[in-house]
């Protein structure tokens, strides 16, 4: 394929990669900026959102005969509000009696992923089951060629998407948007980012820090499990399927610059479409490496990020 | 800090280390006395794995040969994290240069294990000072970022070079190459009293670094960094060494895993390998020296346990973990420490 | 090859008293029921504990099942769990090896080689075994093998991969009932560049398995006067493909897929979806749909095309009455999937290797006159001297030929052609197409 449409394709591809992981990241963010812990565990809640998106789709076309796009819809509503109950009883009994501790919170969240993948593989089974996309067409995309001299559309051999996966771009920019209003024209938002920004300060101030906190938590798991919902019908759900998203989430945090959602979200959008073009110039792996590297590089010269305040944590 | 009217009138001749507050067991990883009970349980405890040899069945010293390596990985992690205080995600990048090293010198250059050992140990030396100078322009979590992408690049490079090092399927290292002085690797008996001597070393070695100056040093930063830096350490230094140290250490490790065990692969430089270290140290005690023994024996023990009451061990190592960090938050050793043996260094 | 029985009294099954053995002593109770239940090997109307009728009170042999219950390997090692236990539970209607019960036990690997080692190992040293079995990641295998040699125990994998038959391994490992990606690939260039197209691309998993597919496709096309024009490598941890695609080159006469993991239907269908209704020719590996159904949502475009199989997934007109007895023995339909779950697409392809290979070690066993481990020798020996091997119920993938010298075995393999939503043989190579020279003879090894 002519350099052009291949670009324009990863591109693609890589804006759905970022969409999703902007999503994911979005919810730790929240859960890094203002708990202050790592979870470990938070690619899991992203697999349970796959997971849990199967089951009811499944169950629902299975039992009641209804069409992919409700089981589709009945899984975007309840797989993230499971999966953000989830973790909520994960605050309550552990996280809580720890009091957040950094160090803690990580050997417990590693426990707590080892206990969440078992479940699943337990009940769910070790294969890659696929969730069929409520809607799916093929659409060819065009592209100015030249025939007889004359600059005509035309639609180059391969070059083209699916109506799903536009959708699944569009989805995610709605949802951030409402992540936004939410944090900056809410009263929740207000007390999530006072909570943020100072902890203590906000208590004195009659804010209930530990219900913050547990909110956060479920609504941070809440994030990751829609961006799995609306990834799986692309990809399958698998049980191992978390490692990726917890890797990428948190460089995308760490990037984008700690307590800044939107650093965030502009971080998930570079590195989901670096990804992507990169790998057009050279050979996957090398790909990898180069931004992996690069990464590495920007945090070197950068270490508060790219939106971070200089000198912060 | 004393304040300015408890200045003691022999500030000036005491070393700041000295006055630093090492009070005996106020904080974890402060050893205030360095004395004999501190290497009476030393020699001790490789007294009792000497021991072992001898009591044990084979099985467990086959098990304990392992876990002794590794256990000198975790070491080598230990330094970095329980003493300096740096969380490093990327300690396997380490674990595998000295496996790498040790391997492909032994595989493609023909080279003998002793020779080997050496460059590999030189090699992580050297992978260990020049990550560790970038990554320690940063911090916190982004040093927890940078080190984890060196650890990938490292692992991503393995696959790369698959012509050379056969990638994530790896090699043999062929039994003729594993001997020393005379000595076949593969014999139970040399390979155990290997991994102990190697162990040995480290072990010894690490408790006179920690309680000497370099290693008080390493706790007064990970205590209060500005302070020490107000001190006049100079912090960036020391970090570093301290950085190059654990790398050689955990390319140790690395180097005598692929000679004992005769495998080098692509899994062992994967980000799994640099969470272990960190489990193990924080099960066992981050910042004591037989903490990074006890957590790797724990852990290898504990799943060993749990896959024979059931084909879900995972989810029992999970909630055991749960539970450990609930009730035994400093780990096994740092909760004895704190509880009964102040003077654990 | 003799058997031996020995003519004390009935006893009943091997209820090992030992914690240890209780999980895979269940399993042998368990497999003796579904010997009575299903065996369609005219063993007769056994049932429940009396399966063993002819089990004696003699020492079973332990068999160490090295699988992968965890990790990138479990969907793979679930089927091969599935195949072993029916394989023994017919092994053990018949009187066992010599006589003498046969019990898995069973460790999980995780798939990693770390722990592989750890669990020959436990074989060896705790659960006193007399071999271990049953690997099929490469990499486990590698890293497994230096020990189980070390130890001097007999390491039956079940892998495919070429790393037996390279050298790289000892004595003490063998691959009796599965074929090597080498043979597997070599074979099927005759047929591609003579009946598909000349000019290749080919798109493999990023790992040492795909390196093995493209070095030595490459080498078998461009004998048949062929050429690969594109080597599309792609991660195996990879869940978004398209952007690999546009690489194609636009010539290509033919598109050459094998993919491996979990995310092998995304590659298939956004394979689909790129091509829309312009596909070249796809030959493809079953790898890269094992597991999968072929009538899923999404591949319809792979209609027309072709694929390697290693044992013809769906049942054939014309298949032989052991693929019958096999297919209902191991529970699975004549689409290939779980008889108690359609949706459950079984890895045909691939566990009939667990079947064959217990069975090969069934009949060295009792060529060597197997008493206990000091017999370890003359088992590989045995094993070792075996030449062809007929089809039988034994062997239902079909006769096999092993070579004593690389301790690799070879067989026929198959290609097949999507039509109406099923896979259709269409050729079948015979066993000399799949040979190649000997890269090692493991013979002149000393033990």
């Amino acid at each position: 394929m002519e350099f052009g449409p291949h670009l324009v394709l990863a591109l693609l591809e890589g804006a759905i990669t970022a969409s999703v992981l902007a999503l994911t990241a979005a919810g730790l963010a929240l859960v890094f900026g203002i708990l202050r812990v790592v979870n470990v565990a938070h690619g899991e809640f992203f697999m349970l959102g796959a997971v849990l998106a199967w089951f009811v789709s499944t169950t629902l076309t299975e039992t009641f005969g209804t069409g992919p796009a409700i089981g589709f819809v009945a899984a975007l509503v309840i797989a993230p509000l499971a999966t953000g109950l989830v973790a909520i009883l994960a605050d309550r009994l552990v996280l809580r009696r720890i009091g957040y501790d950094p160090e803690r919170t990580i050997v417990a969240t590693i426990g707590l992923l080892y206990v969440l993948q078992q479940a699943t593989l337990m009940s769910f089974g070790p294969e890659a089951r696929p969730v069929e996309a409520p809607f799916n067409t093929r659409i060819a995309l065009p592209w100015p060629e030249r025939v007889d001299g004359e600059w005509v559309l035309g639609h180059p051999w391969g070059f083209g998407t699916t109506s799903y996966k536009l959708f699944v771009i569009g989805a995610a920019i709605v949802v951030l948007i409402g992540l936004w209003l939410l944090l900056r024209h809410t009263t929740l938002g207000l007390i999530m980012r006072a909570t943020e920004q100072d902890r203590d300060m906000a208590r004195a101030f009659g804010i209930p820090v530990t219900r913050v906190y547990a909110l956060v938590f479920g609504l941070g798991a809440a994030l990751a499990a829609l961006g799995a919902v609306l990834v799986v019908p692309v990809q399958q759900a698998h049980y191992l399927m978390g490692g990726d998203p917890l890797l990428l989430s948190f460089i995308v945090v760490i990037i984008g610059g700690l307590g800044s959602i939107g650093g965030t979200v502009v971080a998930a959008v570079l590195i989901g479409l670096t990804d992507g073009v990169v790998s057009v110039f050279f050979s996957a792996t090398l790909a990898k490496i180069i931004a992996t590297l690069l990464v590495a590089m920007v945090l070197v010269f950068r270490p508060q990020g790219l939106f971070g305040r200089a000198g912060s944590r | 800090m004393p304040a300015l009217d408890e200045w003691p009138d022999e500030w000036p001749d005491k070393r700041p280390d000295e006055w630093l507050g090492a009070r005996s067991g106020e904080r974890p990883g402060e050893p205030a006395v360095n004395g004999a009970r501190g290497w009476l349980l030393h020699l001790g405890v490789l007294g009792v794995l000497v021991l072992a040899w001898f009591v044990l069945p084979p099985y467990h010293t086959g098990n304990l040969a392992r876990i002794l390596v590794l256990s000198v990985y975790a070491a080598g992690f230990n330094i970095v994290f329980g003493y300096t205080g740096l969380l490093s995600l990327g300690h396997a990048l380490f674990f595998a240069a000295g496996l790498y090293g040790l391997g492909l010198s032994i595989q493609h250059a023909g080279l003998g294990a002793l020779p080997a050992f050496g460059l590999a140990l030189g090699f992580s030396a050297l992978v260990a000072a020049v990550t560790g100078y970038l990554a320690l322009r940063t911090r916190g979590v982004a040093f927890m970022i940078v080190t984890l992408m060196f650890a990938q690049t490292g692992y991503l490079v393995v696959l790369y070079a698959a012509r050379w090092t056969r990638g994530d399927e790896g090699f043999v290292i062929a039994r003729g190459a594993r001997s020393l002085f005379g000595l076949d690797l593969a014999d139970e008996r040399t390979r155990y009293f290997a991994a102990l001597i190697l162990f040995a070393i480290v072990f010894l070695g690490l408790a006179a670094i920690v309680t000497s100056g370099f290693g008080r040093a390493l706790v007064a930063i990970r205590e209060n960094e500005e302070r020490a830096r107000l001190l006049g350490y100079d912090v960036q230094r020391i970090k570093w060494l301290a950085v190059i140290l654990s790398g050689t250490v955990s390319g140790a490790a690395g180097a005598a895993y692929a000679l004992l065990f005769g495998y080098a692969g692509a899994t062992f430089a994967s980000v799994q390998y640099s969470i272990l270290p960190l489990l193990w140290v924080l099960l066992g005690g981050a910042g004591t020296t037989i903490g990074p023994l006890i957590g790797t024996v724990f852990m290898f023990y504990l799943v060993d346990f749990a896959s024979e009451i059931t084909d879900a061990y995972l989810l029992l190592v999970g909630l055991a973990l749960i539970g450990l960090t609930l009730f035994l938050p400093r780990g096994i050793a740092g909760e004895l420490r704190r509880r009964a043996l102040p003077w654990l260094p | 090859m003799s058997r031996r029985r020995h003519s004390s009294p009935v006893h009943a099954s091997p209820v090992a008293p030992a914690l240890p053995q209780r999980r895979s002593a269940l399993k042998a109770l368990g497999a003796s029921a579904a010997a009575g239940a299903g065996m369609a090997a005219g063993v007769g109307t056994l049932s429940g504990l009396s399966g063993h009728v002819q089990a004696q009170s003699a020492e079973p042999i332990r068999i160490g099942f090295q699988v992968h219950r965890t990790g990138i390997g479990a969907a793979y090692g679930r089927w091969y769990d599935r195949t072993t236990t029916a394989a023994v539970a017919r092994i053990n209607a018949v009187g066992g090896i010599g006589g003498r019960p046969v019990e898995i036990v069973a460790e999980d690997d995780g798939t990693d080689p770390k722990r592989g080692a750890e669990v020959i190992e436990k074989f060896e040293r705790r659960h006193r075994c007399d071999i271990a079995f049953g690997t099929l990641f490469s990499h486990v295998v590698i890293g497994s093998a230096p020990r189980a040699g070390e130890l001097k125990l007999p390491y039956f994998v079940v892998s495919e991969g070429h790393h037996v038959a390279s050298g790289m391994l000892n004595r003490y490992t063998l691959q009796p009932g599965i074929t090597d990606v080498r043979s597997q690939v070599q074979a099927m260039a005759p047929w591609v560049a003579g009946t598909l197209g000349k000019k290749v691309t080919m798109l493999y998993a990023d790992f040492a398995f795909g390196h093995d597919h493209r070095d030595y496709f490459s080498e078998a096309v461009a004998a048949q006067g062929g050429e690969v024009i594109a080597k599309i490598a792609i991660p195996p941890t990879e869940t978004a493909f398209t952007k690999y695609f546009p690489k194609i080159p636009r010539d290509t006469e033919v598109v050459y897929h094998v993919m491996v993991g979990p995310s092998v239907l995304t590659f298939v269908k956004e394979m689909g979806e790129f091509f829309g209704p312009a596909a070249p020719p796809i030959f493809g590996f079953i790898d890269s749909l094992e597991a999968v159904d072929i009538a899923s949502p999404g591949l319809e475009f792979l209609e027309g095309t072709y694929f390697w199989e290693g044992y013809p997934r769906y049942a054939q007109p014309g298949a032989s009455a052991f693929d019958a007895a096999y297919r209902e023995a191991v529970g699975v339909d004549d689409n290939g999937a779980s008889v108690t779950d359609a949706k459950d697409v079984s890895t045909y392809a691939h566990m009939f290797g667990c079947w064959e290979t217990l069975n090969i070690i069934k009949a060295g066993m009792e060529a060597a006159d197997y008493r206990g481990p000091a017999d370890r020798t003359k088992l590989i020996e045995a094993v070792e001297a075996m030449g062809d091997v007929p089809h039988s119920l034994d062997h239902p993938q079909g006769a096999k030929r092993f070579n004593g010298r690389t301790h690799q075995v070879f067989g026929h393999q198959h290609i097949s052609k999507v039509v109406d939503g099923r896979l259709e043989l269409v050729h079948t190579t015979s066993i000399e197409d799949t040979l190649y020279p000997d890269e090692v003879d493991y013979t002149t090894r000393s033990f």
